[in-house]
């Protein structure tokens, strides 16, 4: 029972980067913008987010760090890929290339240093219940701050006019800007959003996952949240159920190689990207799934004056 | 505003070249690295000889290093470019590595190359490794004196014969102590992942191993071993800031007198291709001091270390038995060969594991 609960947190912690890069992301992308740089953007996170904890102590800036050093990197991206119009795959591509140095940059002072990592909650009673106790009462800020992120963003584009609009300007900005809808501040503004989730998401992982921070810590799990939008065919729920099915085939594979279940370990590395691509292709052949992208995604729009 | 960036743009090209060009007369050394010389392991290490090598040789040699480098055929492209540049001696830093480097090197004969851990040579490229074997085998004798529960976890990069050694040579120690001692083992497939590292390190230690060791780059392994109270060797470099009543000792790779001696051959023009595979005796590695563990563990730590230097021990000592079962062929005479031990694909009587592609 306690290896079932073990597992269980190693799952949650492995899922929650993903879920919150990925979520960000997938904003971007209704809105109709490809933004190829999470991978960039997370690691300028987590070397911020790690300098700002470093600096005063405490996890709570440390992250405010990785969200504002999120954002900025995402508003490179707006400008050039909104204000100049340039090719959203290349400025992306370039993002996470400009990303991957900066960071490095940034964190060579701070490596070898360590830091206190985010506490657990921890509330008498309800925390020591087996099995579920640690699971739903002990986890970190980050992982509840991921579920809330999730469902604020399906609340918000499902439920509210402001979503609805957004929405609209991924799949028809032509319209939406005939309809008076500023498309290029909307989009900056999901642009924004997805920079402040890959610096949280790229924040977690100094913070909380492995508490010090090393140059290219983020080890491609920004391109993983990437594959998770499609995945979720660019849905809030579908993208939680991607985020923790990655997350667990990724542990249950270690724990397999542990107990000697004798599958070639090559195999069992590459499971989680093969179960991901078998899902895929089951939610696209059901009738009430197929694709179902931004139809303006990636597309650049000027409007004209 | 577009004349402005060009402006710029030129300015910038303009800047670099200019200092690309200066000092042509001192002897240009290239390195090429797989990871940030900030990864505090492999790549790290390999940096720390570098500067000890500019420390040394300075006023007569200008060092260029190129990081984060994948292997396969990408990296040729990278060595190409400090050929280029002008690098007349340059050390490739990973396994990976081995082919590209031998591609350049035909093509380059001028040039010399030095290939850490690989086996192909040409008459300008060397290879250079450490017997890391003979380190695992003490970090063996120890971590079978201080589990309690008879359980290793140990975390691999690869299924490739360093590691395997590497793994090989803890279970024959530890199994002299306790023959009962059991081993796991997780393959992370990569080399450096802090977080997929730590995630294998928990299943580890929840599935009851109380002593981990990795033959992976980042202090991960070691921090979560601290953070559950368990124990834990480093690797590559000194980790116990990352676990200081975790680390039991690390295999320090300490390239820097090694490279000092093949740039000294190089200024000199004896350089010739060699194979160099230095173990305790020569200065290619190291073990980090001895510490969390009682006086009398440490001594017989101290005692194999000294046995092994002065060549009255051998880890891989005949006879040895396979998992088949079947004792392995002894061809270095009381011991296995280096060739043996270099290709090793198999693993020793008591894991009860498959190796991977077996």
């Amino acid at each position: 029972m306690e290896l079932v609960e073990a597992i269980i947190l190693a799952v949650l912690a492995a899922s929650t980067p993903l879920l919150i890069a990925a979520t960000g992301e997938l904003v971007t992308e209704r809105s109709g913008v490809l933004n190829l740089g999470v991978e960039g953007m997370m690691i300028v996170g987590a070397a911020c987010g790690f300098a700002g904890a470093w600096l005063t102590g405490s996890i709570f800036i440390g992250a405010l760090f990785g969200i504002v050093a999120g954002t900025m990197m995402s508003l490179i991206f707006a400008l050039m890929a909104l204000g100049l119009a340039v090719n959203q795959v290349a400025t992306g591509l370039a993002l996470t290339i400009l990303g991957v140095g900066l960071s490095g940059l940034i964190g060579a002072r701070f490596v070898g240093e360590r830091i206190t990592p985010a506490v657990h909650l921890s509330i008498p009673g309800l925390t020591d219940i087996p099995l579920v106790g640690r699971v739903l009462f002990g986890e970190d800020a980050f992982v509840y701050v991921s579920i809330a992120l999730v469902v604020g963003v399906w609340w918000f584009l499902y439920r509210t006019r402001a979503g609805l609009i957004l929405r609209a300007c991924g799949d028809n900005h032509v319209s939406a800007h005939a309809l008076g809808y500023p498309v290029l501040r909307i989009r900056t503004f999901a642009v924004m959003f997805g920079g402040a989730c890959a610096g949280l998401a790229g924040a977690y992982l100094p913070l909380a996952y492995t508490p010090f921070f090393i140059p290219g810590m983020t080890a491609g799990r920004g391109w993983i949240a990437l594959a998770l939008v499609v995945f979720s065919s660019w849905r809030p729920g579908r993208l939680v159920v991607g985020a923790y099915l990655f997350g667990a085939v990724t542990i249950l594979q270690l724990h397999a190689q542990g107990w000697g279940v004798g599958i070639p370990s090559q195999f069992m590395s590459a499971l989680p990207y093969l179960a991901t691509i078998i899902v895929l292709v089951m939610l696209s052949r059901a009738r009430s799934g197929g694709s179902t992208a931004p139809a303006a995604l990636g597309t650049v729009f000027v409007p004209d004056r | 505003m577009r004349k402005l960036f060009l402006a710029l743009a030129t300015g910038l090209l303009l800047a670099g070249s200019v200092s690309a060009a200066s000092a042509a007369d001192k002897l240009k050394v290239g390195f090429i690295y797989l990871g940030p010389i900030g990864d505090l392991g492999w790549t790290y290490q390999h940096d720390l000889a570098r500067q000890a090598l500019v420390k040394e040789l300075g006023d007569k040699i200008e060092t260029t290093y190129l990081e984060n480098v994948p292997e396969g055929p990408d990296a040729e492209r990278s060595i190409e470019q400090l050929v280029r540049a002008g690098n007349k001696l340059i050390f490739t830093t990973s396994f990976g590595y081995m082919d590209p480097t031998l591609k350049v090197a035909k093509k380059y004969p001028n040039v010399h190359f030095e290939h850490a851990t690989g086996y192909k040579r040409n008459p300008n490229m060397s290879t250079y490794s450490a017997k890391w074997w003979q380190g695992r085998y003490i970090q063996g004798l120890i971590a079978a004196k201080m589990s309690k529960s008879g359980v290793l976890g140990y975390i691999g990069s690869f299924p490739i014969p360093e590691v395997v050694s590497g793994i090989n040579a803890t279970m024959l120690a530890a199994q002299t102590i306790n023959p009962g001692i059991k081993v796991k083992i997780i393959w992370a497939n990569t080399w450096f992942d802090p977080g997929k590292e730590a995630d294998a390190a928990k299943a580890l230690i929840d599935q009851g191993a109380d002593v981990i060791m990795q033959h992976t780059d980042s202090p991960a392994a070691m921090q979560i071993a601290s953070e559950r109270g368990k124990l834990a060797f480093g690797q590559d470099s000194e980790m116990i800031k990352f676990g200081p009543k975790t680390q039991l000792t690390s295999i320090l790779d300490t390239w820097g007198p090694y490279y000092i001696e093949r740039v000294k051959a190089e200024l000199a023009g004896t350089w010739k291709s060699e194979d160099s595979w230095g173990g305790l005796d020569s200065h290619m590695f190291a073990m980090a001091p001895y510490t969390n563990m009682p006086d009398e563990v440490k001594k017989m730590a101290e005692d194999a270390q000294a046995a092994i230097t002065a060549g009255k021990l051998h880890p891989f000592k005949c006879p040895i038995v396979g998992q088949d079962g079947k004792p392995v062929e002894c061809k270095g005479g009381d011991h296995l060969d280096d060739g043996q031990i270099l290709g090793m694909n198999f693993y020793v009587k008591g894991i009860d594991d498959k190796l991977p592609g077996k």
